[in-house]
């Protein structure tokens, strides 16, 4: 046990995902040993994104105003709707260059045993959305694992009857994998969204 | 046991860390063990799909200080790919895996019988020859009987009288007039029907049971079920009866 405020600094670092008590340690006495203007620095950032970050009323993405620079960006397709489970995906995608849409964050996915289901998550923001008919495709890029998965089919069986095109994101083998690693459900849906070569 | 091999039913799993799972597997051997899938989240993970819920899985495992560590996953299964693709049915599911966990509930004390109704229950839930809800009630009372909390349905719980009148949840069952506690509820000599059926694997009365009794059979069994676990199922909140 430390000094009542070093000892106060290694617990609170200690809550953070992922520093255990050692690195909580670690991280305390770098900080101690640091320049006083870039630990200024950092507890500024820590205040300001408490104060300044909200949701964006619309997409639900991390936003510094009412609405995120997504919903914001006017070149954006407004006729395109990317369904992802959180502001990091939005993140992943953009980092693509391949969208140029706009996004809907639901905030997770339906895990009846984590007790998450359809009503926890933003699906009723995303409903309003699309009842004013002016979207065209939703694009559903929840994760491909189980809950990823039910949480697309359970969108896509919502969305059917308002008659706008539905897709899901192409799953398959990672690109600098080895074949015989793949696992069967994979290597199975590479094989049923095979392309054709055009050489 | 540093290194040992078995073959399991995948009931949960938990991140860890950067990109590590903690896997819940109910296994045929073993009983019910946690292990760490490490790297398992990254798509390159050579473990892929096949330690996802609802997968039955070939596995080898290194016993670990507080967790064992999986080292090799080979699927023998994939019950998921099927059940993610009907939303009813995934709940029905996650309802079987989450009972499947509570049942057994020591790590590494061996279950074969509830890891053999597991496996046939989501194969018969994968198939869809008979109704989602009827299959989930029908493993939710068969388990309980392998627990050893079978309901009394044909005789009274409390004296082994012939004629029943109510279900009483506290008394185990059936209960005959004179034994009846009070609020035990009444339900149709049909609903019990369709019990007796589901708990002894009577397919055709089950499937030919009506709506009603169907509805009025998941709630007893429901309550049942969450009186005798002493803990309520949060997936059974989200189960669609369609």
């Amino acid at each position: 046990m430390y000094e009542g405020v070093v000892q106060n600094l290694i617990d609170e670092l200690g809550m953070l995902p992922g520093v255990g008590p050692k690195s909580a340690q670690r991280i305390a006495f770098h900080l101690l040993a640091a320049d006083p203007a870039d630990v200024n620095r950092l507890a500024h950032a820590l205040l300001e994104v408490k104060e300044k970050v909200r949701f964006c009323r619309v997409c639900g993405n991390v936003a510094a105003e009412e609405e995120c620079r997504i919903c914001r960006d006017a070149r954006r397709d407004e006729h395109v709707i990317c369904v992802v489970e959180e502001s990091k995906d939005v993140v992943a995608i953009e980092k693509t260059r391949e969208f140029r849409g706009r996004y809907h964050v639901l905030g997770g996915a339906i895990s009846p045993i984590e007790g998450v289901g359809p009503d926890d998550l933003r699906i009723r923001e995303l409903m309003t959305r699309l009842a004013d008919g002016q979207v065209t495709e939703l694009i559903l890029a929840t994760d491909p694992n189980l809950e990823g998965e039910a949480t697309a089919t359970y969108l896509a069986r919502l969305v059917k009857p308002m008659g706008l095109k539905v897709t899901r994101l192409a799953s398959g083998l990672p690109v600098g994998g080895d074949l015989e690693y793949a696992d069967e459900v994979t290597l199975g849906r590479a094989f049923e969204g095979r392309r054709l070569l055009d050489v | 046991m540093s290194l040992y091999r078995d073959e399991g039913v995948v009931l949960r799993t938990q991140k860890l860390g950067e990109a590590d799972r903690i896997v819940t597997i109910l296994t045929k051997r073993t009983g019910k063990v946690r292990g760490v899938a490490k790297g398992v989240r990254r798509t390159t993970s050579r473990f892929g799909a096949r330690l996802e819920p609802f997968t039955h899985v070939d596995l080898q495992l290194h016993t670990g200080r507080t967790l064992d560590v999986i080292t090799q996953a080979e699927t023998l299964r994939p019950y998921g790919e099927g059940l993610a693709a009907d939303y009813p049915r995934y709940t029905a599911g996650s309802a079987m895996l989450e009972t499947a966990d509570r049942l057994t509930m020591g790590e590494k004390e061996p279950a074969l019988r509830q890891f053999l109704l597991l496996i046939g229950g989501l194969r018969t839930l994968v198939e869809q020859e008979h109704e989602a809800r009827l299959v989930l009630d029908a493993y939710f009372l068969r388990s309980l009987a392998v627990a050893g909390y079978a309901p009394a349905l044909e005789s009274c719980a409390r004296c082994s009288a012939p004629a029943v009148r109510a279900f009483a949840i506290v008394a185990g069952g059936m209960v005959c007039g004179t034994c009846r506690p009070a609020g035990a509820a009444v339900p149709s000599a049909e609903t019990i029907v369709l019990m007796t059926a589901l708990l002894r694997g009577d397919w055709p009365t089950a499937d030919a049971s009506e709506a009603r009794y169907r509805t009025e059979c998941s709630g007893l069994v429901a309550a049942y079920l969450q009186w005798h676990l002493e803990h309520g199922i949060r997936s059974l909140r989200h189960v669609e009866r369609v």
